[in-house]
């Protein structure tokens, strides 16, 4: 089975985050970067079901040139191939702007199964995965938490609301989005990490793939979030913060 | 008429956020403007439901292909009737798995992007939604003719007052039969399914005491779990934590588990995505006890420590139990 997964690259989770001056984006110096945990997850899914069943990992992301580092850990994990569409503005992009660009980098290797994760932890779109799926004209699954290949296609386990779940079963080709959490992820070894170094990393430039239509959709601005509630944050030692909590939660909230 | 409202259902009746994308809609048009469309193979009651609201018109899409729901018959279905109207401006919905399995691919065909996970719309209009998992806002604008897709988070708008109909009486129901074809259904969905009995009962718990990924092991888990003996609180976690298999499923409090509203809800060491939120906002009192003084957490907590939980939860445990 051959199975592209689509990464993207973002902040690290404990990275700070400082708006930029001019409010339009975060300020990337300093920044630490890792892959987005949802697309690890979908990484890991078309690592295992490649052990259980052969065939070959593309690993793609879009993004500036850092994004290599990205693949680059992919490839130290297991996969086999590597293709980095660069950009440097895709930013200016809306999703069925950077769909665009994923579908025509992912058109030409006619995969059997298309994985990413269901969302990216920094624009939190939720929706590359669908959009890919229907410029790639294929059928497609969300929110999946296990693939499981069978002779007909897939049948995957899709997660649904307040602690239901659901199997689908669908023909292949295909595009499944991964849910964060779903499998264990694997590290890299150190023999994969040296592989990796020798595995095909190809480039291509955005600009090659598919022309930079005007957004439909455009991020203007970004801000502090307004806070809902005043918090009172009790200070202190932990033992004096602790005993002033308690107080608090005796006396003015009414809840102990 | 100017806005479609793309309602949802859930155990026969329409559900919650399908109002609040209501109260979200009329922020954008007066009622009379605002069509309510129900989909699926036996729409009838649904229709009857939506047409006491304060809407323009209900349409009812249906066919025997719409049950159950896939994101191939709902595209398709919808997509045939945004073609058959006038030109429409907006197209609303609620933002739930189902509406993010299919709105994007039907957003797509026609060249359009949807404004997801809305929380909120200022003049212009120009809609928030989060990002970084709620340590940013972005403002976001659409470009264009249109129509607009815009999903509204759970939450974020309140589903009051919208029993008024535009007109005298119930609004008028349509029904659209779209065209569809069992090959044009490449998915074959199961059942829904529990993985197993639940033994915790969340929702009635009067004080929950929820742990996240700030825990760093199962092993720091008695460290909690002496606390929610204190407090004599049931113990509850963020996704992580189950994902890791540290406390079952049922345990987990989120959009992807329990919504829970208990008088007191204290959360350690979680950073308040908004997944988590939306499952606990609604609570009475919120303490979170978090080291990162911009945790998203401190939005909605009415109280806060902000320290190394490692030391600050075993005094808490202390004081309340010399207390």
């Amino acid at each position: 089975m051959k199975i592209v997964v689509a990464i993207k690259q973002v902040p690290s989770r404990d990275a700070p985050v400082r708006i930029a001056p001019g409010g339009m984006w975060i300020d990337e110096t300093d920044l630490e970067w890792t892959i987005n945990e949802p697309d690890a997850h979908a990484l890991e899914e078309a690592l295992q079901l490649k052990e259980k069943h052969g065939g070959e990992v593309v690993v793609v992301s879009a993004g500036p040139e850092r994004v290599a580092a990205a693949i680059r850990e992919a490839l130290a994990q297991g996969a086999d191939r590597g293709l980095a569409i660069v950009s440097d503005d895709l930013g200016a992009r809306d999703a069925l702007g950077v769909a665009k660009l994923l579908a025509a980098a992912i058109q030409p290797e006619a995969p059997d199964l298309v994985l990413t994760g269901l969302q990216s932890e920094d624009l939190g779109l939720g929706q590359t995965g669908v959009i890919l799926a229907e410029l790639l004209g294929l059928p497609h699954a969300t929110l999946i938490l296990h693939v499981e290949k069978t002779d007909a296609g897939l049948k995957v386990k899709r997660e649904l609301e307040e602690g239901w779940f659901q199997s689908i079963e669908m023909p292949l080709p295909a595009l499944v989005t991964m849910q964060s959490g779903c499998n264990k992820l694997r590290y890299a070894t150190l023999m994969g990490i040296k592989r990796a170094k020798t595995k095909e990393l190809r480039a291509v430039s955005a600009a090659e793939l598919a022309e930079n239509a005007a957004p439909v959709t455009t991020l203007d601005q970004i801000s502090a979030p307004k806070k809902q509630k005043k918090t009172q944050i009790l200070s202190g030692s932990p033992k004096e913060a602790s005993a002033a909590l308690v107080e608090k939660l005796r006396t003015e909230a009414r809840v102990l | 008429m100017s806005v479609f409202l793309v309602l949802e259902e859930s155990r026969g009746k329409i559900s919650h956020p399908s109002w609040e994308a209501l109260a979200a809609a009329h922020r954008l048009a007066p009622a009379r403007e605002i069509v309510a469309v129900v989909i699926g193979a036996d729409t009838e009651a649904l229709a009857a439901e939506a047409a006491t609201k304060s809407v323009g018109k209900v349409v009812r899409v249906e066919h025997p292909l719409l049950a159950p729901y896939t994101s191939d018959g709902f595209s398709a279905a919808l997509y045939q009737l945004l073609q058959s109207q006038s030109p429409t401006q907006w197209v609303i919905f609620p933002h739930t798995y189902q509406v993010r399995d299919f709105a994007p691919a039907l957003a797509c065909r026609m060249g359009q992007v949807l404004i997801g996970d809305v929380t909120g719309i200022e003049d212009g209009p120009v809609f928030t939604r989060q990002l970084l998992q709620g340590r940013l806002n972005g403002s976001y604008r659409h470009h264009g003719s249109g129509p607009c897709f815009v999903s509204v988070q759970a939450g974020a708008f309140r589903a009051e007052a919208l029993d008024t109909p535009a007109n005298a009486g119930p609004a008028p129901i349509e029904v659209f039969t779209p065209t569809l074809d069992s090959a044009q259904i490449r998915t074959r969905p199961g059942e829904p399914f529990r993985e197993s009995a639940q033994t915790v009962d969340l929702g009635s718990a009067e004080r929950i005491v929820s742990v996240g990924r700030g825990i760093k092991g199962a092993e720091n888990l008695p460290l909690v779990e002496a606390l929610a003996q204190a407090l004599d609180a049931e113990l509850a976690a963020s996704r992580p934590i189950c994902d890791n298999g540290w406390l079952p499923l049922e345990r987990q409090v989120g959009s992807s588990g329990h919504t829970v509203a208990p008088r007191l809800y204290l959360a350690i060491g979680i950073s308040g995505a908004i997944q988590h939120l939306v499952g606990m906002k609604g609570s009475a009192c919120i303490v979170a006890i978090n080291k990162d003084p911009d945790a998203p957490i401190f939005e909605v907590a009415d109280y806060g420590i902000v320290g190394d939980l490692f030391e600050v939860v075993p005094a808490l445990t202390q004081a309340v139990k010399a207390g």
